[in-house]
């Protein structure tokens, strides 16, 4: 691969878009301050530019927002609007879980909703009051919708295309932290990479370690400083979750460590391991782990690692977990 | 006649001082030299504490500062006109509302490092915490001014909001709760011309702001907000009415002079021609030749009032430092509920066997 498409997460989330808008007329971008702005983040930046009639600034109203979508959707558009921070889509909640998700059940399939809603959220770049919620797991129990958080820029550029494209509505969390942290070549054109499959990003054969977006650098420095021989799964989409991978993981490693930044209770990591003890109990050496945010609202940054899981936390699961 | 018109609306403007400080003697309200000089010192702390934020930001000693430059009129005329007794709302740029209250200058510093401790708000304040979702917590001032109603109590509310919140269903909601509740409030919307980067002709085709009142029943009014004596005077009448159960939109039109927030780059989104253009409508220096003109004020109060200021921002900047420096990270389990349950218990205890690891 060239170093041309050499890219950080916020780029190849502008690629994805661009080329998207590019490709299919019915695309339509839209959002608070995506247009001259190029969006608070610049996720957007040019895009205006190159396809203006495709894409929008909007008043300030996200239940506007997701509910216009639904009404594009429905009628032949594939609407990718923007929430500015992941935060203010609490506002478009009611359209998102009453009509978004199940326009196609109630319509037995008549109607559907193919929209992309995308959003930075996640903690630890110093950032405001209500900019660094992780809420994954309240999205994921909307049945219907689609949740997907990458972790690296060629998982961007291919996931975001494959949710444009997606019959379904999506919503795609992108890890602020993670947005300019490094880059690394992205294929260039066409790139699509199928959503409700975990990735491997590395492998051994004693423990699995699960975990998504902001959190899977830290797991694997974790496993790097311990020099566990582990497998470190990056769930990629939340929601249909790749049970498979999960199960044969663990039914390989017998020893399981789940790693997120929002609450633990009722958090992402709950569902797992009632699905890794329904169908890898068997094989289990020691009880599967969490490493979570805790049961409070997220502080605000000066507090923010004391809250957030890091590289620490998970090495003392790691040991409790292989010593047990 | 099948076809009649069954209401019409007008939106009134109030302005007392022009551009160039001159005043319409007939409409300048009666107050005190002191009150003016008031007036002219909260506007001028607003400005030195935003620019001195503005810079503590630039050196990484403050996370994201929202500042309110260019907005003094409307902030401080309004809020000077309330009653002790009075509930306040604010958005999330009102930092000088809360320093007219009487909050200390470095729990804004606070809020701006991060801290919780930031949004405390000081006992028997009636002041709301800053609400950084924005339009929500115009609903909060409606339900209290509604309360006020119900309790037959003659305390109004007042909550700020911007021009981009004015399309956010919760604005809409809570200016017709008011009116269907006679709820005892005032919505004061600093109309700066933008949200984030968004213009306010892009957030609505409506000729003004105000008007948003009309559909909900209630009085809408424009005034400028760069004119600290109208915003002062469209406050107190709004208030009264408000009082009576008759709630009031104004908008105050005015001008962000500054970033939207320290992350904002407005060369991206605005020209320096209008940049320019506002600043000739400056709030504070608009009041000053008012002021100077009247004989009110002269070159040796200014210099009093801007050392008195220099030396609060210099001790509310080694306060916030030395608290600070005292964080304890614990308080984050703290005041998730009343009681703290067993769960959270049992995390807090697990935070700190790991931190005294
Ligand atoms: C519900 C919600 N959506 C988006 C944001 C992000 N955001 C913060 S301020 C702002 C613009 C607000 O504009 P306006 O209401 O005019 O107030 P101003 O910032 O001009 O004071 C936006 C979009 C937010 N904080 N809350
Ligand atoms: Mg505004």
């Amino acid at each position: 691969m060239s170093d041309a498409n050499q890219l950080r997460i916020i780029e190849a989330v502008s690629q994805a878009l661009d080329e998207e808008l590019a490709r299919d007329d019915d695309v339509i971008v839209y959002g608070e301050d995506v247009g001259i702005d190029g969006g608070v983040f610049r996720a957007t930046q040019g895009l205006i530019e190159d396809h203006p009639e495709q894409v929008h600034d909007s008043p300030l109203a996200e239940a506007g927002i997701i509910g216009l979508g639904i009404g594009l959707a429905a009628t032949g558009f594939r609407p990718v609007p923007e929430i500015q921070f992941q935060s203010f889509l609490y506002q478009g909640f009611h359209q998102l879980q009453q009509h978004a998700s199940r326009l196609r059940s109630r319509t037995r399939g008549t109607l559907s909703c193919p929209m992309t809603i995308r959003m930075p959220f996640g903690g630890g770049i110093r950032a405001l009051e209500h900019h660094s919620d992780s809420y994954e797991a309240g999205f994921a129990h909307i049945p219907g919708l689609k949740v997907v958080v990458p972790s690296t820029p060629a998982d961007t550029k291919g996931l975001l295309t494959a949710a444009i494209r997606d019959p379904d509505p999506v919503v795609f969390m992108e890890p602020t932290r993670l947005y300019r942290a490094s880059s690394e070549p992205v294929p260039e054109g066409e790139y699509v990479e199928p959503l409700g499959a975990a990735a491997v990003r590395r492998t051994g054969e004693d423990l699995t370690l699960i975990s998504w977006g902001g959190m899977v650098r830290d797991t694997l420095d974790a496993v790097e400083e311990t020099e566990v021989s582990a497998d470190v799964i990056d769930l990629r989409t939340i929601s249909p979750m790749d049970i498979d991978t999960v199960v044969a993981s663990v039914r390989k490693t017998g020893r399981c460590i789940v790693v997120h930044e929002a609450p633990r209770t009722a958090g992402m990591a709950a569902e797992l391991v009632a699905q890794v003890t329904d169908e890898a109990f068997l094989y289990l050496e020691a009880p599967v782990e969490r490493v979570t945010g805790y049961d409070v609202p997220v502080p605000m940054f000066a507090r923010e690692e004391a809250y957030l899981p890091d590289t620490s936390r998970i090495v003392t699961a790691i040991e409790r977990t292989v010593g047990f | 006649m099948p076809r009649s018109t069954t209401a019409e609306f007008t939106i009134d403007s109030i302005r007392i001082l022009d551009k160039d400080g001159s005043a319409d003697e007939d409409l300048v309200p009666d107050l005190t030299d002191e009150t003016l000089i008031d007036l002219y010192r909260q506007m001028r702390r607003s400005r030195r504490l935003d620019e001195r934020a503005i810079a503590l930001q630039r050196r990484g000693e403050l996370g994201t500062y929202a500042p309110a430059i260019g907005q003094e009129a409307a902030q401080v005329g309004s809020a000077a006109a309330l009653d002790a007794g009075d509930w306040i709302v604010p958005a999330f740029r009102e930092q000088i509302v809360y320093l007219m209250r009487g909050s200390p200058m470095h729990k804004i510093l606070w809020y701006a490092m991060g801290m919780e401790e930031g949004a405390e708000i000081p006992e028997g304040s009636n002041l709301m915490p800053p609400s950084i979702p924005v339009g929500s917590q115009a609903l909060h001032a409606t339900g209290i001014g509604w309360g006020k109603a119900l309790r037959g109590e003659n305390a109004a509310t007042i909550t700020y909001f911007g021009d981009g919140a004015t399309s956010t269903g919760d604005v809409y909601e809570a200016l017709n709760f008011a009116g269907a509740y006679d709820a005892q409030t005032v919505f004061l919307c600093q109309n700066n011309q933008y949200a984030i980067s968004t213009p306010r002709r892009v957030q609505t085709r409506a000729e003004t702001l105000a008007q948003k009142a009309v559909a909900a029943g209630i009085e809408g009014i424009q005034v400028d907000g760069n004119d600290v004596l109208a915003v002062y005077v469209a406050t107190t009448e709004a208030l009264e009415k408000a009082r009576n159960g008759n709630p009031v939109l104004i908008e105050a039109e005015t001008y962000r002079r500054s970033m939207h927030t320290t992350s904002d780059d407005p060369s991206v989104y605005r020209s320096a021609e209008e940049e320019a253009d506002w600043e000739q409508r400056d709030p504070i220096s608009r009041f000053e030749t008012y002021l100077r003109s009247e004989g009110v004020l002269d070159d040796n109060r200014i210099e009093e009032i801007n050392a008195a200021i220099e030396a609060e921002l210099a001790d509310a900047i080694d306060r916030a430092k030395e608290g600070q420096s005292e964080i304890d990270p614990v308080d984050m389990f703290r005041h998730t509920f009343a009681e703290m349950p067993p769960v959270l218990q049992r995390q807090l205890a697990e935070y700190k066997v790991m931190r005294d690891e």
